[in-house]
């Protein structure tokens, strides 16, 4: 006992006398993790992107070719799947954004200890059931003979048609990834000193001005955490498109599915991924220019 | 208060609090607390932390509601008003500067909210820096000043907008000793060049005697006694008064004689009483060098301990003019005796003395 205490105290010592060791010593392995697992397949998805296919043998051609690239500007049906990815992850992103922050900020500065848990259980609860058969329970809803238009008829309103199109993509979106907008910007909420709320009205500003010019700014990194969540969720989805999209609908995962699995056409399906990356990294240089990092 | 005895019929009241009562679930904050602060003073409210003084503060700003009373500024009552319809306005104890926006940002910031053009808002921002002397620094961000330099920023955030009444909820509490004496004098120098009415919150004795034109001492939800800083140390009404304003001695059979310790003088004996005195033996108890003082605490012959401070005006050498176990006479003059209640004694018990 007191030998293990001693080489135990001795390794703290070490750490404490050497702190690039301790650095080392913490982020060596998730740094080989991050390597191997997460640069590699990068590395290997933006390689593939210029290999080609042998129609006939299927067999994978290395080398450099713009082909595939000159296929998705060339043929409009991939320009209309990007921007309508594009276009339903925004949409997506500005409605989490309009639900959670009511909400967040209800549940870190309205809330009392007793209702703050029953609303974070409402947040996280969702998490804990499977993808899948939420998803699925959306389609009954949605659907065309399915409980909303059932509900609506209840109380004497004509059905919608919104089962199987964007629209229901966008909703079945929405309520998917809000928890990832809701728990940032709570958390950035949460560090804000109340304070500062108090001394916006001490001078003379009410609630929503002191959103706009406190509350706002100061969370505004949490915001573009969660926006970075539910945008880039949304743009790597295929199984929500698929069950609740229906025909004409396709998401750019969608296309990369078919090639990867029905055409075997990995190269392609390589070169059409590449596409949400840059996207990914326009959005992030986007929000660094509106200064959603700066008060970090 | 009784021992009040100031003109008051020639001053202007600018608050008055009329049988506020505040209670936060059920812990009393405050019971039936009656208060006037007259125009153009600086009022302060002194107590020890859980004594009422700041919910009366955050009552007054408009942060919290009173369970029942009135407060009046200028006659009107301010209960219907939300904090940004207030005419007063706040220097925090943390300063609550906005981190995000530049001084020159956060001292406009009252000024931007009604809605005064920009350029109007910075000039007159820039002038209130200038004013605490931060003139300088107006494009920089909170975080990258000292703690005095932020506390002078909130001061001018609040002053800017030149509030019916300015609040300072113990503004001087983070910083260092030598920095609260400067910011003491510049904050009196601030209140007589604005005329505006300061009602300013302390729980430190030192810095209410200093600057106050009157104080408020507060004690587990109620005022003590109202006065100017010669009322509260040289008449003050209750033990607790005298045991918080100042330290104190009670003598006397019945514990209800009040005797500074500066007052007293030691002797040592054989010595005779001189004229208008009085006087007790006593054996030396303790004796401690404070530099500028020496604190001395002597058994009295009745049993009685008293503390007795003398100002060391000889240069000392390498020992103190008495030491422990010298039998000394220690006298006052009949005149510093000052009767006092003892109703509130039992106070005295469990808040101290307070530096």
């Amino acid at each position: 006992m007191k030998a293990t205490r001693t080489w135990r105290a001795a390794l703290s010592a070490f750490g404490w006398r050497h702190g690039v060791m301790a650095n080392i010593s913490l982020l060596g392995l998730p740094a080989v993790w991050f390597a191997c697992l997460y640069l590699a397949a990068i590395g290997a998805m933006l390689v593939t992107a210029f290999w080609q296919v042998d129609d006939l043998s299927g067999n994978l051609i290395p080398g450099f070719s713009l082909s595939n690239f000159s296929v998705l500007v060339s043929d409009p049906i991939y320009r209309i799947i990007a921007v309508r990815t594009v276009f339903i992850a925004a949409a997506v992103t500005l409605a989490d954004a309009v639900l959670a922050w009511p909400f967040a900020y209800a549940m870190v500065r309205l809330a009392g200890p007793k209702l703050r848990a029953v609303l974070m259980a409402l947040v996280l609860v969702p998490l804990w059931s499977s993808y899948l058969a939420r998803v699925y329970a959306w389609r009954l809803i949605l659907a065309h003979d399915g409980v909303l238009n059932w509900a609506l008829s209840a109380i004497g309103i004509p059905g919608v048609h919104i089962g199987y199109s964007n629209w229901a993509m966008w909703i079945v979106f929405s309520y998917l990834w809000l928890p990832f907008m809701i728990l940032p910007i709570a958390a950035a909420l949460e560090r804000i000193p109340p304070n500062l709320m108090e001394a916006s009205a001490d001078l003379g500003e009410r609630g929503l001005a002191t959103f706009r010019r406190v509350i706002l700014p100061l969370a505004l990194p949490g915001m573009a955490a969660g926006a970075i969540f539910t945008f880039s969720l949304t743009l790597g989805d295929f199984v929500t498109p698929m069950l609740v999209g229906g025909t004409g609908s396709d998401f750019i995962g969608n296309v990369v599915y078919a090639n990867v699995g029905v055409t075997n056409n990995i190269p392609f399906a390589a070169a059409y991924a590449t596409l949400p990356l840059g996207v990914m990294a326009v959005f992030l240089l986007l929000a660094r220019r509106l200064g959603a990092f700066d008060a970090l | 208060m009784a021992v009040d005895q100031q003109p008051e019929a020639a001053k202007r009241p600018i608050i008055s609090m009329v049988g506020v009562a505040k209670a936060y679930g059920g812990a009393v904050a405050l019971e039936n607390l009656d208060l006037t602060v007259f125009a153009g003073e600086f009022f302060t409210l002194l107590g020890p932390s859980g004594s009422g003084k700041t919910t009366t503060l955050r009552l007054i700003a408009g942060f919290e509601r009173p369970d029942s009373g009135q407060i009046l500024l200028d006659g009107t009552d301010l209960a219907a008003l939300p904090p940004f319809e207030r005419p007063v306005n706040t220097v925090f104890q943390d300063y609550a500067l906005f981190p995000h926006l530049t001084l020159i940002e956060n001292v406009a910031y009252g000024l931007r909210a009604r809605k005064m053009p920009k350029r109007e808002a910075h000039a007159l921002a820039q002038a209130a820096l200038e004013q605490v002397r931060l003139g300088q620094f107006g494009t920089r961000k909170p975080a990258q000043l000292s703690g005095g330099q932020r506390q002078r920023v909130a001061l001018a955030r609040a002053m800017v907008n030149q509030p019916r009444v300015l609040l300072l909820d113990e503004p001087l509490g983070a910083l260092d000793l030598k920095l609260r004496h400067q910011m003491q004098e510049e904050l009196k120098r601030l209140q007589h060049e604005s005329g505006i009415t300061f009602i300013y919150v302390t729980h430190d004795q030192d810095e209410a005697l200093s600057m106050s034109d009157r104080i408020a001492v507060f004690s587990q939800g109620r005022i003590e006694q109202v006065g100017t800083p010669f009322d509260l140390y040289e008449r003050p009404n209750s033990a607790f008064v005298a045991d918080f304003v100042g330290s104190s001695n009670l003598i006397g059979s019945a514990h209800d004689r009040l005797l500074r310790p500066e007052k007293i003088k030691l002797l040592p004996v054989p010595a005779a009483l001189p004229d208008g005195h009085e006087g007790q033996t006593g054996v030396l108890h303790q004796a401690t060098y404070l530099g500028a003082l020496t604190r001395y605490i002597v058994r009295l012959a009745d049993g009685t301990e008293v503390q007795a401070m003398e100002a060391n005006i000889l240069p000392l050498t390498d020992r103190l003019r008495l030491l422990p176990g010298d039998r000394v006479l220690a006298v006052w003059p009949r005149l510093a005796i000052t009767p006092v209640q003892i109703s509130t004694a039992a106070n005295i018990d469990n808040q101290g003395e307070v530096e």
